[in-house]
């Protein structure tokens, strides 16, 4: 029973870390019908960027200029590579946040080097543990439900009862509409890009004592956020972290099934069965619709 | 509407493979120069990075000091670096560029196990001394005339981790090991050796090299009873397997491979790391090693070397195996008083006594390796720093040597 | 027919013209790479029929071309001697599908010959690939794009994962494949111009197999697929059989290419099969033009030949991400065309119509 337990956790653990990813890939793709490749990179930037800073100031602050800064140079992406083009392609979309991947990826690697980095854990140390009665829960995993369910109520509360979010909905419902409502939609996908940037760059810090986080931390983060994005339903923020949460846990317990190896074999083969049966998503029906234009 | 430009295009298309051509095949005519040309395959990014990152700024720090001092036979070293991005593929090409259009001396590297496998037979047809970096005992067994490797054997460390499991009288052991080269070649050889000693194997788990959680394998590994775990991987993994088991309330002693041999490691994991025990070369403990060691003059210039050039990267053992190929490489050049590629093999061959990072290499017609078990040194870490697990036995195993 | 023919033996004057150089030249160790190339460029022209004529992506072609490359380098290598007995294993011997040798260490091994393993090999990726078309291609956009990717990053964990693939080591010591008496795809050094022309007759073979099938009744409906799907349907082309077949065709592509460059290379590793690789194919064949077979080609020339050689150093991967970018932000339609000046003319209509279907 302690062992079940234990595996829950674990679990939860994985399911968070996927949950912030796709947060991510769910807020641009709602604004533009883009899904950026590249929303890995932003955590791992913001790990790096974190673990930089940290040596000059408190880790409180280091996080938020990490996070700050992600911030601008999601504006940047969006602005440099992607609001003048009109129309783009689907596919067109894809090679270019492909490629900005790599690009990010690479640069990083030029500028940090090879090595692992860590943040130190916010409370206690790389030992401590909670026990509740048998399971152990390291501090840092409270820290990460915590921050991630935080963000999630946040991002509800943004985009139902703010103007600036109900502009963001609006231009993902009908961008057209949108625009002759009067809501400047470029300056909202450059805002989804900056949100987006910001979430995984928190996440990036959030993780980064559990997971580490090296210059090609990112497409290994940005392909378990795909998958759960897809599960929930693209565009589904809670369905997603639901599905986070399924697919954690699903492969928590794969290991008693399974070699460890093939973790990864069975999350993506999941999403292969979803994309085949259901593409709308565990959760998704709205959705259904929408993948007709694509 | 493309019939109309084809015949222009398939012009264009000559013209263009003419100049491409051109361009291609007679600038590296114009350049040569007299120098030893020696190649390296090193995965200086990709998956492998960790290990040929450092291995090429070794090389690079070693080859600049060589040169300074007047260079090989009086000829300025010109070293060759290919990225390989542990691609075996990439490696394969770049060897048989090395061979056959630099016509290199030696080639250092590669990085990894696989690419070695692959160009091994490249090598021998070529003729071309190669000095592997990568642990794999296939490499060296069975012995080919041109191939040598640097790195310890991962039958002797297993062998040392056993032995000290056996002097704990511990006797469940719980196998962790990722899926790299390095973790499956581990993992053979624990299977292997455990059961001649008396050692059960109660659980044996592969994980995800680029794993970042494994909460859920430690769980299962505690859970069937093992006394102490082994962790065989290179990855920055073997920093999370600790803290995780730890997490969980695991309290047996841990051990690592030869692949924790970089402080990195021990920083990200923290107090987890603390008294994990795991074999490695001495480069690690140099301060620690007694003035009248052997090894200690090289140790201690290297780790000043590089790591006053390229702080603040900290020196590890695996930038020790590439700084090892070319001293043996050097040795053997000086001792065969040749740049010829026989003669420098031959000379290879018999070397006796050679100070690297590793240990101390005696090279002989069936050791392409030359290293024994004797080249470990059992380290364990305490306050955050490497230190020797048994001090005073390191003291009195040091002259014996001799 | 004759401007085709005209290209082709056009191609094929170059490829000789490339050869006869470097032999004046005395450097025929250019040819090594150059024989690398054409096979990953054999890979391409089948993506780039996939991408470019017919309209899905693929980002999991690297996938088929793995499993290729690992199943022929798997049957000539695993040594079933210890098995030899077993009455399969001696029916297969009889019929000489099996063929005796030395292992690593001299001892002996039986393994199965190339051409069986070849012929298995590329049947299996027709096999699988022909399962996973179906669903997948009903999938349009990104979903077609994770799909796909999704596939290429299972068989990259399977292939890593697996011990018996040698895991992260992947496998060595693959015998060379006699295609025909005296004519052996391998990497020794003395069969370097036989190779290099074996490789590139192999990849003219499959040009003019795809040349034929684009100007034919198969490819104006593929175009017609690719301009207007719902059209093409209400016309009576029967779309996603037409988009299945191409897919099959184009795995079966990647998978020759994955079997000829393991034995030639005499070892494969698991980065053919990484996510990264077919990120690369797809790149060149956007680089290329999409729908230019030509193009494609001529990319894949350069852009692999100069990579094999290692002339990025460590920027290889962020070279190629970097020419992706360029490409597909100011010139979508790629790099190489046919005529710029009817380019330039129609570039703002074509760009618009074009990219409101893809």
């Amino acid at each position: 029973m302690e062992l079940l337990l234990q595996y829950i956790v674990a679990g939860i653990t994985y399911g968070t870390i996927y949950a912030i990813v796709a947060i991510g890939f769910n807020i641009i793709y709602n604004t533009t019908g883009i899904i950026n490749f590249a929303q890995g990179e932003f955590v791992m930037l913001g790990g790096m960027t974190a673990f930089t800073l940290k040596e000059y100031m408190p880790l409180p602050v280091a996080i938020i200029c990490a996070v700050v800064i992600t911030m601008i140079i999601g504006a940047l992406i969006e602005i440099v590579f992607i609001r003048w083009l009109h129309k783009p392609s689907v596919l067109r979309m894809i090679i270019i946040t492909i490629g900005l991947s790599i690009l990010i990826r690479e640069t990083a690697l030029h500028i940090w080097g090879e090595g692992v980095t860590a943040l130190p854990y916010f409370t206690g140390t790389s030992v401590t543990s909670v026990n509740l009665g048998g399971v152990f829960i390291s501090p840092q995993v409270f820290w990460a439900v915590g921050i991630s369910s935080i963000v999630v109520i946040l991002l509800g509360i943004f985009f139902n009862f703010t103007l600036l979010g109900k502009q963001m909905r609006a231009c993902s419902a009908n961008r057209e509409a949108a625009r002759l409502c009067g809501i400047s939609t470029q300056n909202m996908v450059t805002f989804s890009f900056m949100l987006s940037a910001a979430i995984g760059a928190l996440g990036g810090c959030i993780v980064s004592p559990i997971t580490y986080i090296s210059y090609d931390s990112g497409s290994q983060l940005a392909i378990k956020g795909f998958t759960v994005a897809i599960l929930g339903g693209l565009g589904n923020s809670t369905a997603a972290v639901a599905a986070a949460m399924i697919l954690g846990i699903l492969e928590s317990f794969s290991i008693w099934a399974l070699p460890a190896a093939y973790k990864d074999v069975v999350s993506i083969a999941i999403m292969l069965i979803i994309l085949f049966v259901k593409p709308s998503g565990l959760f998704g029906n709205a959705a259904a619709a929408r993948l007709k234009e694509y | 509407m493309r019939k109309k430009g084809e015949g222009v295009m398939k012009f264009a298309q000559i013209l263009a493979t003419v100049m491409f051509m051109v361009v291609v095949f007679v600038s590296p005519v114009l350049a040569a120069k007299d120098t030893v040309k020696i190649g390296a395959l090193l995965a200086v990014t990709g998956p492998a990075s960790f290990l040929g990152a450092p291995e090429a700024r070794s090389l690079e720090m070693l080859v600049e000091g060589i040169n300074k001092k007047g260079g090989l036979k009086g000829k300025q070293i010109e070293l060759i670096i290919k990225d390989t991005g542990a691609s075996t593929e990439k490696a394969v090409s770049f060897a048989k560029q090395l061979i056959e259009e630099e016509k290199v001396l030696a080639i250092i590297g590669p990085s990894t196990s696989g690419e070695t496998m692959g160009i091994k037979k490249i090598a021998e047809e070529g003729k071309t001394i190669l000095l592997s970096c990568a642990a794999a005992e296939a490499i060296v067994n069975p012995v080919g005339k041109y191939v040598f490797k640097t790195p310890q054997k991962d039958s002797d460390a297993v062998i040392k981790i056993l032995e000290q499991i056996k002097k704990m009288k511990l006797s469940k052991i719980g196998i962790l090991s990722s899926n790299s080269g390095f973790g499956n070649a581990g993992k053979g050889q624990i299977e292997k050796l455990a059961a001649e000693r008396g050692i059960t194997i109660v659980s044996n788990e592969v994980y995800d090299k680029a794993a970042s959680d494994l909460t859920g394998e430690v769980t299962k590994v505690k859970a069937s009873g093992a006394e102490t775990i082994i962790n065989w991987s290179i990855e920055p993994a073997q920093a999370i397997v600790i803290k995780n088991a730890r997490q969980i309330g695991f309290t047996g002693p841990i051990f690592q491979s030869h692949g924790f041999g970089n402080i990195k490691y021990v920083e990200a994991a923290g107090a987890a790391a603390e008294g994990v025990m795991f074999p490695a070369g001495r480069l690690l403990v140099v301060d620690t090693l007694p003035k009248n060691h052997p090894q200690k003059t090289v140790l201690a210039n290297y780790k000043k070397d590089y790591e006053t050039k390229f702080k603040p990267d900290a020196a590890s053992t695996f930038g020790g195996h590439a700084f090892d190929a070319m001293l043996i490489l050097q040795k053997g050049i000086e001792k065969a008083n040749s740049l010829d590629k026989e003669a420098v093999r031959t000379a290879i061959e018999g070397l006796q006594g050679i100070v690297g990072t590793a240990g101390i290499f005696n090279f002989s017609a069936t050791d392409h390796n030359g290293l024994t078990i004797d080249a470990f040194e059992m380290l364990t870490v305490k306050n955050g720093k490497f230190v020797a697990l048994d001090q005073p036995e390191a003291k009195k195993a040091a002259p014996k040597k001799k | 027919m004759s401007t085709k023919f005209m290209q082709i033996s056009g191609f094929a004057a170059a490829i000789v013209a490339i050869q006869i150089f470097t032999q004046i030249t005395d450097s025929s160790f250019h040819l090594t790479q150059l024989t690398m190339t054409a096979y990953y460029s054999l890979l391409v022209i089948g993506l780039c029929m996939l991408i470019g004529y017919a309209g899905q992506i693929s980002l999991g072609h690297a996938g088929f071309f793995a499993i290729g490359g690992y199943i022929s380098a798997f049957l000539t290598t695993h040594n079933l001697t210890s098995i030899k007995g077993k009455p399969l294993i001696a029916l297969l011997s009889k019929f000489g599908l099996l063929v005796e040798g030395k292992d690593l260490y001299g001892g002996g091994l039986l393994a199965f010959q190339p051409w069986v393993a070849c012929i298995i090999a590329v049947c299996t990726v027709l096999i699988v690939a022909y399962i996973i078309g179906g669903p997948v291609l009903k999938l349009k956009g990104h979903y077609l794009a994770m799909a796909t990717l999704g596939f290429g990053i299972i068989v990259y964990r399977i292939v890593l994962g697996t011990a018996g693939l040698g895991a992260a080591d992947g496998i060595s010591g693959v015998p060379g494949f006699t295609i025909l008496p005296g004519v052996t795809i391998g990497g020794s050094g003395s069969g370097k111009i036989m190779n290099y022309y074996v490789a590139w007759g192999i990849l003219i073979v499959g040009i003019t197999l795809l040349l034929n099938l684009i100007s034919s009744r198969v490819g104006r409906a593929l175009s017609a697929i690719h301009g207007a799907e719902d059209a093409a349907e209400a016309m009576g082309i029967p779309t996603a059989n037409y988009k299945l077949k191409v897919f099959v065709l184009s795995a079966g592509f990647a998978a020759v290419a994955g079997v000829f460059l393991t034995h030639y290379n005499g070892s494969i590793g698991p980065s053919e099969a990484s996510v990264m690789k077919s990120v690369r194919y797809v790149a060149i064949v956007a680089i290329g033009g999409m729908t230019s077979l030509w193009g494609a080609v001529f990319m894949s020339l350069i852009l692999n030949y100069f990579s094999l050689r290692g002339s990025f150093g460590t920027y290889d991967d962020a070279v190629f991400g970097v020419i992706l970018i360029l490409i597909m932000l100011f010139a979508p339609d790629g790099l190489i065309r046919t005529q710029v000046l009817g380019d330039l003319k129609s570039f703002f209509k074509r760009s618009d119509s074009k990219e409101a279907t893809l």
